[in-house]
């Protein structure tokens, strides 16, 4: 009677742990919790892209309802791809569009920027990545949602593409 | 006189030497309990990426700004969750994580307690 349930059990048991296996082969192994939490925008001291003039995140994070804060890079592939995207939403006069160069040499952005055109109202530096730590990004490109209140109401990983976008819509509406 | 001046200065040099090698092992500890976003099973410590080398500098300046461990902790749990901290604290999400090995330890020793019990 012992025997006849032994072998089912065992096949049970190796069969649930096949599926767990297999089906774990296809997930991602860098696991990325869920952020549902809205997170103060840090303050923090820069340098602006252009004149190299130091300049205080208190000062450009004003005026406006919403503002869009993207971390690119010129030698980043993705943030080549996105870049028209960024220059699309750049037309909506009621956001303002904040770069923050990451760990880039300023004459390859600065190329990057005449080649490909420029959505961003003001671009600061972060040579060594400190800043874009300090907000909470995990690489590049990443862009963040900041409302008036100077809180990040919403993350991007990676990307803009067209869903994206849409969504950014909604949340400016 | 000379010789007292050479003292401070010598004392001088120890402290700072000392300062240093607190700050250095302050500072491996924290890198050595974070945890590496982007890479696989590594920590902040282990890693040579991106990420973790500017994690490195921001730990290395929170230090100098004189926050202590545990604030470092908060200010980055804050950021990016307490999934970055390798040592899940005592809450209501992690308590089965910390329970659960001293239930099966002590019925594992009642199982045991309780065997050897019948075989006396």
């Amino acid at each position: 009677m012992k025997n006849k349930f032994v072998l089912p059990l065992w096949i049970i048991f190796f069969g649930f742990c096949f599926i767990v296996l297999f089906n774990s082969l296809k997930n991602s192994n860098i696991y990325i919790p869920e952020e549902n939490f809205e997170t103060e925008l840090t303050n923090f001291n820069s340098e602006d892209f252009f004149s190299g003039k130091r300049i205080s995140s208190k000062d450009v994070f004003v005026g406006s309802d919403y503002y869009i804060l993207n971390i690119w890079a010129s030698w980043c592939a993705p943030c080549r791809e996105e870049h028209p995207k960024l220059m699309e939403l750049s037309k909506n006069s009621s956001i303002k569009i904040i770069g923050l160069n990451y760990k880039d040499n300023l004459k390859n952005a600065k190329k990057f920027i005449n080649n490909f055109g420029n959505p961003y109202s003001s671009i600061l530096l972060d040579h060594d990545g400190i800043i874009s730590i300090e907000l909470g990004a995990y690489g590049i490109p990443e862009t963040f949602i900041i409302n008036k209140k100077n809180k990040i109401i919403k993350k991007f990983r990676g990307v803009l593409n067209t869903k994206r976008i849409k969504e950014i819509n909604l949340i400016l509406k | 006189m000379k010789l007292f001046k050479f003292l401070i200065i010598l004392l001088f040099i120890f402290n700072a030497a000392n300062s240093d090698e607190n700050k250095n092992e302050l500072m491996n500890k924290i890198s050595k309990n974070i945890r590496c976003l982007i890479c696989q099973g590594q920590s902040v410590y282990d890693s040579n990426s991106d990420f973790a080398l500017s994690m490195k500098l921001l730990i290395n300046k929170k230090i100098d700004e004189g926050y202590n461990e545990k604030e470092i902790y908060d200010f980055l749990e804050k950021k990016y969750g307490k999934w970055i901290v390798y040592d899940p604290g005592f809450n209501k999400k992690t308590f089965i994580l910390w329970l659960l090995p001293i239930l099966l330890f002590l019925t594992g020793g009642v199982i045991i307690f309780k065997k050897l019990i019948v075989k006396k």
